[in-house]
């Protein structure tokens, strides 16, 4: 920390891409994440968007939390935490996982990288240090690292990524199937290349130790030159993850740690996320919890909704009936989206109301005057958003 | 012979479009297209390996969300991609940048004019209370004043509803609007010749007026009212070039049972007792129906496939007459790399959206003036568009394909017809003037496809290659389009229909006529409607 600087202590941190970042970020359009300076957009959100769909783009993960867990019981441990059986992930495999409180509740959500029999990352949005130990508590050989600031790491998403990839020398990484993790020498060091990411897009997440993170964006982005790479930010990832219909904190979950209000979080379950909680396996944080809920069916109903109209439903209450007299849940998120032309949300339903009818109240301005319109809901069953190459092995070139 | 409810002349956009929303009714609908390939003209061709051309239209901005959203085409293999940053080129070196961000395009027009930075919001106001109201019209069937049938009042009614909004002083410019040129629609508003001469390109496009012409203004609006995602004036790109947009709204008909038949030209509409019954192929087969949909323009559809002793009286002269001028030429180029322009910077996001030859506004004129004398532009007005510094898929990874829209280009040359040295010559004039821009140019070129009025008539049918297929003047508008009294995609003779841009609201790859004409046909039918309402009415 640099002494001389009164306000130090009240500065951003830097990523170390960050150089790179601000010389494309010629919006000074930044915003933060996890204590870091981070990008809005660079130059144009919209841009940014129809790169991750059309082309190709990247997007700094640095911030996100990441936890290296290690020794003999670090699978039992993690196993003992999350909802899901990690006993049936395979190595050099990412699972998309959720943990939760004892009561249930969603404590947050993350993915977790087997890298060796006896070595997990754990990553996730908000810091969890403490709950990582408290469920270390018991046994014998777990070490649990903050390995964020060891690792620079960048989302790489979009339909021409696999064909960057293979320009930058990264032989067979059209091999790697979703959620498999692949190593590459780069640099004397290696270059960790996992198929995951959070676009609903083709895409990978690249892992390398920070010392040689602007090698790696130089080198990505000369690969990249002739297939559209571009740095996309906050605003592009939201509107792209919202359309592959991926939950976010803050928006369709609050984090039970952080929640003050009786069941103002949530459970898996109600975020339609049943498919991760494993009762087969023994014991984890919430089991009786959820398996009650289980039994009774979620309160509510995180569902998929394409509203009728143009105007995105952000913050609508919606209604069983046109009147809007019957209300049965509320918009999580909401968007036009422009890639499939239709005005999308997520929204949590009251369980029991899911096959009737669903009206959004939605308001909007127009020249500093506020109007209301009531709009026909329809649930969708699969995301809005999910192209054939997201999951094709080998991708093609775009 | 099998007998069908709907035979669609002309596999472009609108007659898909016809067919789809027909098909969607349950009917059983056949559309039959000259060409081995669909798509008329929106279509992605490869003529050089590796390059997939947008033959003909090349960007889209008119193609209305709410029927692209109601045929599910983004499922059916279409997205839309705006592209940023156009470049206008003018005299002595100067360029003004059309930036997509507000407040730099305001520095931008600061740069060349602190009066007309400010006339832009204006201007941009005005123009937008006019696209406002025309939007609305897009995806209905535009009222025959002279009639007391309580459709036509109600939508009379509407359309002046609509009018009256503006408020008293903009319903006087609204008319004066229609009929000015856009010349002197710009003189009001800009002072700036670089500034007027990039305006009054939209003015002109497609169009056989000069920009000191009457009527020139309306096209100007024509071109800013469409939108891409409610962003108004915006225009974007098809991934995989025009074509992706008539192959998706294929794949929409056949996913609801529709057939289609290339290779299957129309020799002439059968007409028995005064009604349409089927058609003949050019191979002599014939085929029936309850209707028959022609997606050609007015004056072909009249002239060519039609007996004229089928038709009522003066209908045949009125084709004859329709205003469908051929005005300009296309040049498709195939690049070896990403040409660099003088007095642009090497910037990653301008650039790369288009280049826009404008000169000056009478540079321009100049350029109109060689097209009344039958003469091709010796200094066009060429609008360039580079999709593959957008678009992955339409040249090899590094090279680049560039769309040049160019303009005059007469239809009939005072020296005699067409041939294949003069068409050359036409794409040597504009290499030439590209090249001027950005030394070097013609070291990158590896193919060019060079197309004249002559060329986009032979191959895709457009009479004169007009790319409106007819005039936008206010005499061939709204209830005049393609003639008075006929308006409503009923053609003269009954059972016959038209689904083409020659119908309301005309020219562009919006597929709005083709879904006009579907809701008369069900309508007629007595099938219930398919086609969707307009998602515009909140904005």
């Amino acid at each position: 920390m640099n002494t001389n600087d009164p306000y130090a202590g009240e500065r951003l941190k830097l990523s170390p891409f960050y150089p790179r970042e601000e010389a494309l970020n010629i919006r000074n359009a930044w915003s933060d994440w996890n204590g870091y300076k981070f990008a809005d957009y660079y130059y144009d959100a919209e841009y940014e968007y129809f790169c991750v769909r059309n082309t190709c783009g990247t997007y700094n993960i640095c911030p996100m939390q990441k936890y290296h867990v290690v020794g003999r019981d670090a699978e039992a441990m993690l196993n003992r935490m999350v909802t899901r059986d990690l006993s049936k992930q395979g190595l050099n495999r990412v699972s998309y996982v959720v943990w939760c409180t004892d009561q249930g509740r969603m404590i947050d959500d993350g993915t977790i990288f087997k890298l060796a029999s006896d070595k997990f990352m754990l990553t996730c949005g908000s810091p969890c240090n403490a709950w990582l130990e408290m469920s270390a508590f018991g046994f014998d050989d777990v070490t649990i690292t903050d390995v964020t600031d060891d690792f620079a790491a960048l989302a790489f998403q979009g339909p021409t990524s696999c064909a960057v990839l293979k320009k930058f020398g990264l032989e067979g990484i059209e091999t790697a199937k979703p959620f498999d993790i692949m190593r590459f020498p780069f640099k004397g060091d290696t270059l960790m290349v996992s198929r995951t990411g959070f676009t609903g897009d083709l895409g990978y997440e690249l892992w390398i130790k920070p010392e040689l993170a602007l090698e790696l964006w130089d080198q990505l982005y000369d690969a990249g030159e002739h297939y559209g790479i571009q740095p996309f930010g906050e605003t592009a990832t939201n509107m792209a993850r919202l359309e592959a219909a991926f939950i976010m904190p803050g928006m369709e979950f609050n984090e039970a740690l952080k929640t003050i209000h009786f069941e103002h979080d949530q459970t898996p379950f109600e975020l339609s996320l049943g498919w991760l909680v494993d009762f087969k396996k023994p014991h984890f944080s919430g089991r009786s919890a959820l398996l009650k809920e289980k039994e009774r069916g979620p309160k509510y109903t995180l569902t998929k909704l394409d509203i009728e109209g143009n105007k995105p439903a952000e913050g609508s209450y919606i209604y069983k009936n046109k009147r809007c007299t019957k209300e049965i849940g509320y918009i999580t998120s909401a968007m036009w989206s422009p890639a499939v032309k239709a005005n999308i949300a997520l929204a949590m339903i009251l369980t029991e109301h899911l096959g009737g009818d669903m009206w959004a109240e939605i308001y909007y301005e127009k020249e500093l005057r506020q109007y209301s319109k009531v709009a026909k809901c329809t649930v969708k069953k699969k995301p809005f958003w999910m192209p054939a190459r997201a999951r094709a092995t080998p991708p093609l070139d775009y | 012979m099998k007998g069908y409810d709907a035979i669609i002349i002309g596999a472009g956009h609108n007659g898909l479009t016809n067919a789809a929303y027909l098909a969607k009714a349950g009917l059983n609908v056949v559309v039959v297209e000259k060409n081995d390939y669909i798509g008329g003209a929106a279509v992605s061709r490869v003529m050089h390996e590796g390059w997939t051309y947008s033959s003909c239209s090349y960007v889209c901005s008119m193609m209305r969300q709410a029927l692209h959203r109601d045929l599910n085409l983004t499922k059916h293999g279409l997205l839309l991609v705006p592209y940023l940053g156009t470049v206008n080129f003018g005299l002595d070196g100067q360029t003004l940048v059309s930036y997509h961000e507000e407040q730099a395009m305001n520095l931008e027009l600061q740069r060349h004019s602190l009066h007309d930075a400010d006339a832009m919001h204006r201007f941009q106001t005005d123009l937008g209370r006019y696209s406002q109201l025309i939007r609305k019209t897009l995806l209905r069937t535009p009222p025959d004043p002279t009639s007391f049938r309580p459709r036509d009042i109600r939508e009379m009614l509407f359309l002046a509803k609509e009018f009256w909004a503006l408020g008293e002083k903009e319903i006087y410019e609204y008319v004066r609007f229609f009929t000015m040129s856009a010349a002197d629609y710009l003189e009001s508003y800009f002072e700036n010749d670089l500034i007027k001469a990039a305006m009054a390109s939209s003015g002109i496009i497609g169009t056989a007026l000069g920009v000191y012409s009457p009527g020139s203004s309306y096209i100007l609006l024509h071109h800013v009212m469409g939108d891409v995602d409610g962003s108004i004036g915006a225009w974007g790109l098809a991934r995989g070039g025009m074509g992706a947009i008539s192959n998706a709204i294929a794949g929409a008909l056949q996913e609801h049972g529709g057939e289609i038949r290339t290779n299957a030209g129309v020799q002439q509409v059968l007409v028995k007792n005064r009604k349409a019954v089927g058609v003949v192929l050019e191979n002599g087969d014939e085929i029936y129906a309850r209707v028959v949909v022609s997606n050609l323009d007015a004056k072909r559809t009249f002239t060519k496939i039609m007996d004229r002793d089928d038709l009522p009286p003066g209908i045949y002269e009125k084709a004859k007459n329709f205003k469908i001028r051929g005005s300009s030429g296309k040049v498709n180029i195939a690049l070896s790399g990403l040409p660099k322009f003088t007095g642009v910077p090497d910037n990653r996001y301008i650039n790369r959206g288009g280049q826009t030859f404008n000169g000056s506004m009478e540079t321009m004129e100049r350029a109109y003036d060689c097209w009344k004398r039958g003469r091709w532009s010796d200094d066009p007005f060429i609008e360039a568009v580079i999709p593959s510094a957008w678009d992955p898929t339409v040249a090899p990874v590094g090279k680049h394909w560039m769309s040049t829209f160019v303009q005059y280009c007469p239809a009939k040359l005072a020296d005699g017809p067409w041939t294949p040295e003069k068409r050359d010559q036409f794409g040597q004039t504009v290499i030439d003037k590209i090249e001027r821009y950005s030394p070097g140019f013609k070291d990158l070129i590896v193919h060019m496809e060079v197309r004249t009025p002559h060329e986009i008539e032979q191959e895709i049918g457009l009479t004169e290659g007009n790319i409106f297929q007819g005039e936008l003047t206010i005499d061939q508008l709204l209830f005049n389009r393609p003639f008075p009294g006929y308006a409503q995609y009923r053609m003269p003779v009954k059972n016959l229909y038209m689904c083409g841009s020659s119908t309301h609201p005309g020219g562009g790859v919006s597929a709005t006529c083709g879904a006009n004409a579907a809701r008369e046909i069900l309508m007629d039918l007595k099938r219930p409607n398919t086609v969707p309402q307009d998602d515009c009415y909140d904005e």
